[in-house]
């Protein structure tokens, strides 16, 4: 039954995903074309890469809706495959790696990218950004040269804009012209909101206004294209031609390091590329579902494999095309089959006509990639975080573009880890604790899930925590506890922040606390924090803490004084406090209208002895009336006072159930007996549990030994007044 | 159930005074003869500074002897546990500086494996004396776990702690299915459920052997934890702050374990808290 309704919805939703792979076809088209000539490759094989992809990924992947294609990200390795091993090894080299690819998939190994500082891959796109940029400028003011490197060709960019300026042959000017405007339509094209104009993605216009611009020429106006034949897209074949021209990969060169070193980076990149587009792709999913990354990467290995022998490049996921999709209503594989599908007839039907399109303007769509990967954008964001990010992250960028793209990542990978040792000033606390199991896991309750983690936790040992969090059901509440943890980097920060987006996006969360005795150098939410024992550090720290009280204080309309008080001599009468010293209060909610206040509170446990400090969130009520002295806990929780007090759980008659549930005590049981009437023991037994206790003259009422969460706060924060009011109201 | 002797190893540290106290106070709680042995000539000075460490412990009758044994520390110490049946060794730890964490010493950590008595691993020896109020010990499947829980009572019971909650650790092997998809996820979320309870049922079992008298007044709580075998538990304890952690001896303890460490050798190498191992 249920899956005829499956089918049926499959049916349904044909007609979309049909419309959103024919959008999805007219990016993808300009892009693969673009990005094979970047590649020096024949422009076709960009195309042939999309169809292998889309039509095999499709059936065998385990993502929904990404599309995928020949990846920017490969630009960099194939550009250098190409001219060191030669065209018909690169296609060996391509299928070697879709193999490569498919081993990883089976081994589980497909999200190498977690396993690399997320600093580091931001500088290797950078730098495949800048590989991009740098070689398709030229080209897209007609003015092709041929540099040894990209630093040699970004340093010519004023050069070729001067050249440009002072063009005399008509043909260069046109093709010059031709790249500019396409350059501006990509720029512009996000900023003007119109439904129709943004139906047809900004490349596809390139396209279309260069098409019917070479008609226009030729049909009515009877001459030929003013624009230079040297920069129109060379010879794109007929899909006869293609069958009957197939390449041959040439395997001659399987023993020789080149060979392997290309095919290692393409395999790095691709899976890089592929998680990090499923990732960000899996985000913008409005059917909440969660790829699967291995099968996923298995279904682009095959198809690497297949396209190479085709004569086309490597195929990952894609990010841009992705986003299309989704914005078209894509909603599942059909949509990736049916991109295929129309590249397919398009190269069938009109292969020859793609010829009129201006190489240039074609070279401007790659600008603004490449743009995009290596913005000054990345580069501030990357200061903002903290300074020691802006280092790795331009270790790796310069590395990726003197060197390699291997050597590139070690470099990244090497740089920051020696600056967490540096930052830590320890090399121990690595090499000590890097293989132990650091991550504890377990329910606290039916809901909610604890996680704490120990020692560090940095790019090398983040599998550990991510596995602990992968099997979380994302509905649930997560409170990951730092506490006991003395470092924690940049990688982790970012990967948990989009493990909360992916939480709140299902309706669970994600709580991190245990930062409030961090140190950090900036306020970014995904700086990274370390735990030294200065005490000048740590008056900047608690930043997110801070926020989120600030946050609670603007919606309840309260005050909040985030200052340590150690005035704290109210508290003192409680009976919890009697074995505890308190050392402050902080991070203080105070509202005028109900006598009421919460807070983080810091103590310790037991006098004279250097137990741990305990850091807890209370909630501190003053009553209108005298009421009797009282301590009201969960089972659980009592045999503690028991057995210093001496005094007896207060059995209510006629409540068997609350006096089993709910431990009781108080120095005097029959005005205790009259406190608690049917409405309160009600409001106990259908509430949460909470350590209630009353000194006379005020409540104090918390739940855990730790800093509550915002969510946690909340709850609090409510049941305390409803409280309050049942209480006043005797 | 039987720690009739309790031995400690005396050396004239700085911690010389809070390990005797600890070790006296916990006899005086069993009803056990404390043994002091220092590895060392016998000395009319040591002896008395000893006694004289003790004799606060002597007028509620503590009954102790001194042993002096010679030779190098680790095997004088094991056959001195040997010749006088000592069945619970106390030993202390160190600290490490700047950061709470704790450690063994390189002789107490060969006593620890190679002693054929229970060993009683101190993290803080004081001389007032902290409550024992919340002990963790682990229900791993194992059938030694039945005895380290009924001496988890057993010592529950005699020093008057009110909290006793058992462990199980589910390791991740134990959910062999991989989270891929939403499918996946689902199918390993109910077989993770499944294994809770059968755990918590497990537990409930071995509850039954414990005396009844020693289940009075304390509360017992049941808890599953994910995480690797024999390390999360000493996570565990860390962070629900455990006052003494009860676990089973290792099985044996080869080349491997050392170099890769597992079960004990983890929790020997970072002490999360008091730790009493069963033997």
């Amino acid at each position: 039954m249920k899956k005829r309704q499956n089918i049926s919805t499959a049916l349904k939703s044909i007609p979309r995903n049909l419309f959103s792979g024919l959008v999805v076809s007219l990016i993808a088209l300009p892009l693969s074309l673009g990005l094979a000539m970047a590649c020096d490759a024949p422009p076709i094989s960009g195309v042939i890469a999309s169809i292998a992809g889309g039509m095999l990924v499709s059936v065998f992947g385990g993502s929904f809706v990404t599309i995928s294609g020949p990846g920017k990200g490969l630009v960099g390795v194939i550009l250098i495959a190409v001219s060191t091993l030669g065209l018909n090894a690169t296609y060996a080299a391509i299928i070697c790696s879709g193999i490569l690819l498919l081993i990883l998939g089976f081994l589980r190994l497909g999200k190498l990218s977690d396993y690399f500082p997320s600093s580091a891959i931001q500088g290797v796109l950078a730098a495949i950004g800048l590989i991009i940029l740098g070689k398709q400028f030229h080209i897209m003011l007609a003015n092709k040269i041929a540099k040894e490197n990209t630093i040699e060709y970004l340093v010519a960019v004023p050069k070729t804009i001067i050249t440009a300026l002072n063009y005399s042959d008509t043909g260069l000017k046109y093709a010059a012209l031709a790249g500019v405007i396409s350059l501006l339509i990509m720029v512009f094209y996000s900023k003007i909101r119109n439904r129709y104009l943004q139906l047809v993605p900004a490349p596809m216009w390139i396209v279309i206004l260069s098409l019917s611009y070479s008609y226009y020429y030729e049909f009515v106006l009877g001459l030929s294209n003013p624009i230079s034949k040297k920069y129109m897209i060379p010879e794109i074949p007929n899909i006869q031609k293609i069958i009957t021209d197939l390449p041959v990969p040439d395997f001659g060169l399987i023993s020789s390091s080149a060979f392997w070193i290309s095919v290692v980076a393409l395999t790095l990149i691709a899976s890089i590329e592929s998680l990090l587009s499923i990732k960000a792709v899996d985000r913008l999913d409005p059917m909440k579902r969660r790829s699967n990354v291995n099968k996923d990467i298995k279904a682009l290995g095959l198809s690497t494999v297949f396209s190479g022998f085709l004569g086309g490049l490597n195929v990952v996921a894609v990010i841009a095309p992705s986003s299309v999709n989704i914005s078209n209503g894509g909603s599942n594989r059909f949509s990736n089959f049916s991109h295929a599908v129309f590249l397919t007839l398009f190269i069938v039907l009109f292969s020859t006509e793609l010829e009129r399109i201006p190489l240039s303007a074609l070279m401007a769509i790659l600008v603004y990639t490449g743009y995009k990967l290596a913005s000054p954008e990345i580069i501030r964001r990357m200061f903002l975080i903290g300074k020691e990010q802006l280092i790795i992250f331009l270790v790796t960028l310069f590395v990726t573009l003197k060197v390699g793209l291997i050597s590139g990542i070690v470099a990244g990978v090497f740089t920051t880890f020696i600056i967490h040792v540096f930052i830590n000033k320890s090399f121990q606390l690595f090499f000590k604790n890097i293989l132990k199991p650091n991550v504890l896991m377990y329910k606290e309750n039916d809901e909610n899930y604890f996680i704490s983690v120990k020692h560090f936790s940095s790019f090398l040992n983040f599998r550990n925590l991510k596995n602990k969090l992968d099997v979380i059901p994302e509905k649930n509440s997560v409170v990951i506890d730092f506490s006991l943890c003395a470092f924690v980097d940049h990688t982790v920060m970012e990967n948990i922040s989009s493990y909360q987006a992916l939480f709140n996006k299902k309706g669970g969360s994600i709580d991190v606390i245990g930062f409030d005795v961090f140190g950090a150098d900036t306020l970014d939410p995904f700086a990274l924090k370390n735990l030294i024992p200065i005490s000048g550090l740590m008056k900047n720290n608690a930043g997110k803490r801070k926020k989120d009280f600030e946050a609670l204080a603007s919606n309840l309309k309260m005050k909040y004084t985030p200052k340590n008080n150690t005035a704290t001599d109210h508290l003192t009468g409680f009976s919890y406090f009697i074995t505890k010293q308190i050392s402050h209060t902080y991070n203080l909610l105070s509202s005028n209208e109900s006598n009421c206040c919460l807070f983080d509170i810091s103590y310790s446990e037991g006098v004279s002895i250097a137990k741990e400090n305990i850091r807890s969130t209370m909630m501190y009520i003053q009553t209108k009336k005298i009421i009797p002295q009282f301590t009201l806990t969960k089972e659980g929780y009592l045999e503690r006072f028991y057995s210093l007090t001496g005094e007896k759980d207060i059995d209510i008659p006629g409540y068997e159930n609350f006096s089993k549930r709910f431990y009781l005590n108080g120095k005097n049981p029959k005005k205790i007996l009259e406190l608690f009437d049917e409405k309160i023991i009600h409001f106990f037994e259908n509430n949460e549990y909470y350590h209630v206790e009353s000194d006379g003259a005020a409540l104090l009422v918390f739940s855990k030994e730790r800093v509550a969460t915002v969510k946690e706060i909340e709850k609090l924060l409510t049941f305390g007044l409803y409280l309050t009011g049942l209480v006043d109201k005797k | 159930m039987n720690f009739n002797r309790i031995g400690v190893g005396v050396a004239f540290s700085p911690n010389l005074k809070a390990n005797i106290y600890e070790a006296a106070r916990l006899s005086l709680f069993m009803g056990s003869e404390l043994m002091l042995i220092h590895v060392g000539k016998e000395d009319a000075k040591k002896t008395q500074i000893i006694n004289g460490h003790l004799s606060e412990f002597e007028k509620q009758k503590l009954s102790y002897k001194i042993i002096f044994v010679n030779g190098r520390p680790v095997e004088a110490i094991l056959n001195a546990i040997q010749e006088n049946k000592i069945n619970l060794m106390v030993l202390g730890a160190l600290k490490q500086e700047s950061f709470f964490k704790y450690y063994l010493g390189s002789i107490a950590r060969e006593i620890t494996r190679k002693a054929k008595c229970s060993v009683l691993l101190l993290i803080n020896p004081s001389i007032k004396r902290v409550p024992c109020k919340h002990i963790v010990v682990n229900g791993l499947k194992d059938p030694k776990t039945e005895e380290t829980i009924k001496s988890a009572f057993f010592i529950g019971k005699k020093l008057s702690a009110s909290k006793i909650t058992i462990v199980e650790e589910i390791a991740q092997e134990e959910i062999n299915i991989k989270v891929d998809d939403d499918r996946s996820l689902r199918e390993s979320t109910i077989i993770r459920e499944r294994l809770r309870l059968r755990e918590k049922k497990r537990v409930k079992k071995l509850i039954k052997s414990v005396p009844n008298e020693q289940l009075e007044g304390v509360g017992i709580n049941s808890q599953p934890i994910f995480g690797q075998r024999g390390y999360s538990i000493g996570h565990y304890a860390q962070v629900v702050r455990a006052d003494l952690l009860v676990m089973n001896a290792p099985s044996k303890v080869s080349f491997w374990d050392k170099l890769f460490p597992n079960d004990i050798e983890y929790i020997l190498e970072d002490l999360p808290t008091d730790v009493l191992i069963i033997r």
